[in-house]
């Protein structure tokens, strides 16, 4: 199975590589062959990383955090002990930390080394964040970067960048929008966004 | 190893372009690539940081063009010769050698969320005690080791500050020579923007990193 990528195409993109689908589907089939992985269990992950386990997560931790105090103060001591209180635990969150915004500090995550993101919570990384062009710039043009994402902040906001450098995994606390005091948890982690979470966006009124 | 995924403050790539609605994945293979990854991870025959080293090896230019799951299909590819799951001759025709017994996958559809929620912890207990206490002044040392790293080349020889320790962690360099786990005690540093990127930058930005002991020296 040499090698074979020498044809121009979108690399950000799996879209449309056929020979990149016959190669996998060629491997796949070697290694259920060989007893080496249970067919079985290919789609049990795929329908994990599919239906159970993305941001929505994440937006119950931050809704629950915004309507209780205890809930809050736990999260920022132990975060990993405070969203295990939720079930989400593990693969590639297993030592989380929360990083709060509020009107002096906007915090943005990123992996400048590979894409560590904290999938528990957010699921599996968007494309955006696995790019060059993001890994590249979040760390020396972070207000550069939000303004791609249309988040214009001014000079006098402090803005930290957190590199996943480790096995450490950040979720971004959003600062809770106004006009929100009657919603109920659940309503205010339908406001909540992905983006919100690693740092690129805040979270609009309803 | 200073190769071209260390990318922390590089030019050129362009503006980031979110995608509305972006889906999980964008073809059924990248998923079936995910799942091969962690279901052969089951034999337990390499480590996350030899995984990731796997990818830093690519051809540069290789590196740059193919997308996230491609970079894990040949990633996994290599896994797999390296460790003797797979001969070269197997991977050609597409079929078992006859002569090699069928194995019994170790991960089970039954296992598959239960090894999910227990992930892969890097803490480790020590009796040692942290080199350094929170608000220490630290340099990340100018170190430029050919194999797996992770001390990003945009702060080495810079002086930061220790914001706390997360306690003893398997220590990557090592790991993925299949050297041993050496936990040591591993901190989270925060580098003044204007240290990193000079003058130009703003006063009030910082970039926190989570930097290993042996990354680190008192200044």
């Amino acid at each position: 199975m040499a090698h074979d990528h020498d044809h121009p195409h979108d690399h950000d993109h799996g879209q449309e590589m056929p020979e990149t689908a016959l190669r996998v589907k060629a491997l796949e089939s070697l290694l259920v062959e060989k007893g080496l992985v249970d067919p079985a269990a290919l789609d049990a992950i795929v329908d994990a990383y599919e239906n159970k386990i993305g941001p929505r997560n994440g937006a119950r931790i931050v809704a629950r955090a915004w309507t209780d105090a205890g809930y809050k103060a736990r999260l920022m001591k132990d975060a990993t002990a405070a969203i295990a209180e939720f079930g989400y635990s593990g693969a590639q969150g297993e030592h989380m930390v929360v990083v709060e915004n509020t009107p002096a500090v906007h915090n943005l995550v990123v992996c400048t080394l590979c894409s560590c993101y904290p999938w528990p919570v957010l699921g599996l990384p968007p494309v955006w964040y696995k790019s060059s062009a993001y890994r590249s710039r979040a760390v020396i043009d972070p207000r550069g970067v939000l303004r791609d994402f249309g988040v214009s902040l001014p000079d006098d906001v402090a803005v930290r960048v957190w590199d996943s450098t480790a096995e450490i995994r950040y979720l971004v606390l959003p600062e809770r929008p106004a006009g929100t005091d009657g919603l109920s948890a659940e309503a205010l982690a339908d406001l909540v966004t992905r983006d919100a979470m690693i740092g690129t966006a805040k979270v609009g009124a309803p | 190893m200073n190769g071209v995924h260390d990318m922390g403050g590089m030019h050129g790539f362009g503006p980031v372009t979110p995608e509305p609605n972006e889906p999980v994945f964008h073809a059924p293979w990248e998923g079936r690539v995910l799942a091969l990854r962690r279901a052969v991870g089951g034999w337990r025959r390499w480590n996350i940081d030899a995984g990731r080293h796997t990818i830093e090896t690519l051809p540069p230019a290789d590196y740059l063009r193919l997308s996230y799951y491609e970079k894990w299909l040949e990633s996994t590819i290599k896994l797999v010769l390296g460790a003797g799951l797979v001969t070269r001759r197997e991977l050609e025709t597409g079929h078992r050698d006859p002569a090699v017994p069928v194995a019994t996958p170790p991960l089970t559809a039954d296992k598959v969320l239960p090894a999910i929620m227990a992930g892969g912890p890097t803490l480790r207990e020590t009796s040692a005690k942290p080199r350094f206490a929170a608000g220490a002044a630290v340099r990340a040392r100018d170190i430029n080791p050919v194999g797996h790293t992770r001390l990003p080349r945009y702060v080495r020889g810079r002086r930061g500050t220790i914001e706390c320790d997360h306690g003893a962690h398997v220590f990557p360099d090592s790991n993925a020579k299949f050297e041993g786990e050496n936990p040591q005690f591993l901190y989270t540093v925060r580098f003044e923007a204007r240290e990193l990127w000079g003058a130009a930058a703003n006063p009030a930005d910082a970039v926190y990193l989570d930097l290993w002991e042996d990354y680190l020296d008192a200044v």
